[in-house]
């Protein structure tokens, strides 16, 4: 892996992203519908990001399984974000629900 | 918030600081861990710090981090970190309208500066309605403060995961996906955004044998699809307005 192209294309990309569309949409508005279509960029990505993370844990084993600590986490993880919208809260439970889970798993 | 009576450049500077203290505290794990999990995922130090200082996106560097160590190619990691990025065009275009009066010596650090947890802050005070000339320094405070947080973080973790033999082993991986599982209940917040999630989820665990990583590329568009086809069949009164004002407390 060439670091400096990677980080070159990442860092391209990135700004190619955030400034464009601050210096262009003063002078004029993007259209609505790309508009529309952003806004579920945020639940898409993020969602396609957690589910393999939770599903796959290990590797391209689906653990569809109670022993699965990520899983059970990621469900406590995720009632508790729906109900407090706490971020924070979200991360600590979901970090201390996976360590205790693997921790049972383990003595069971 | 914190709105001064007579604002000062410097007043609105350090006022932006301030306001996003508790966010610049949420941000310290995630830069730790990015800088440890970068370090055992084959990124040397060097590399790790320049993606901090000149990518300067958090959710994105993780998912580079991940993909390195999962061998894909350099054009789909690129391509990956579009697509997660592309949220800050959102971004971008709500802050415009009130950012078109600044030059382009302006314009340009702000946006390279612009990220999930300085757009929540910022915003807020650019809708406040007091006629402060100022504001865009208080975006300038919020974004510095950011940048210096997350770079210093990032030294920290590299240090942390030359010294931690295996992170993985405490469950650091997992910060990740919690971090966004309390990002995504911020935007999940209606049914067009609820299906995007969820055809976006069902894809990506369908693609995950795909090779190269293609599948969250692929998830990510079908989701997005998902969501902009349910807005469309379902009646205008029955869609709430998204919130891109939300995604308090993340990684930037």
């Amino acid at each position: 892996m060439n670091e400096l192209l990677l980080v070159a294309g990442m860092a391209l990309v990135t700004f190619g992203v955030r400034y464009p569309v601050l210096m262009l949409v003063g002078k004029a508005p993007l259209p609505p519908a790309v508009l529309r279509a952003l806004k579920f960029v945020p639940p898409a990505v993020l969602t396609a990001i957690i589910a393999p993370a939770v599903l796959f844990p290990r590797s391209a084993q689906l653990e569809l399984s109670y022993a699965n600590e990520y899983l059970v986490a990621a469900v406590v993880s995720a009632i508790v974000a729906w109900r407090t919208r706490n971020v924070l809260l979200t991360i600590l439970i979901g970090m201390l629900a996976l360590l205790l889970w693997r921790w049972l798993m383990g003595v069971v | 918030m914190t709105i001064e009576h007579h604002p000062t450049r410097r007043g609105e500077f350090w006022n932006g600081a301030k306001d996003t203290f508790p966010l610049v505290v949420g941000a310290v794990p995630f830069g730790i861990i990015f800088g440890a999990l970068a370090v055992t995922s084959n990124i040397s130090p060097g590399g790790a710090l320049a993606m901090s200082a000149f990518v300067f996106a958090g959710s994105s560097q993780f998912i580079a981090a991940g993909l390195v160590s999962g061998g894909a190619p350099l054009l789909i990691i690129v391509l990956t970190t579009l697509v997660v990025n592309m949220r800050h065009a959102l971004y971008a275009a709500s802050l415009a309208p009130h950012t078109k009066h600044l030059p382009q010596r302006w314009l340009a650090p702000l946006g390279f500066w612009l990220t999930d947890e300085s757009f929540v802050v910022v915003i807020s005070r650019y809708t406040k309605s007091d006629p402060s000339p100022y504001k865009h320094w208080y975006f300038l405070g919020s974004a510095v403060f950011m940048y210096a947080n997350w770079q210093l973080c990032t030294l920290i973790g590299i240090a942390a995961g030359q010294a931690i033999p295996n992170p993985l082993a405490w469950g650091l991986d997992f910060a990740l996906v919690v971090t966004f599982i309390g990002m995504l209940a911020q935007f999940v917040r209606n049914r067009p955004a609820l299906a995007a999630s969820a055809v976006a989820g069902v894809c990506a665990v369908l693609a995950n044998g795909l090779p190269n990583k293609m599948g969250l590329l692929l998830a990510a568009v079908l989701g997005i699809a998902a969501g902009v086809i349910a807005e469309a069949l379902a009646p205008p009164a029955a869609v709430k307005p998204v919130d891109a004002g939300s995604p308090a407390g993340s990684a930037p």
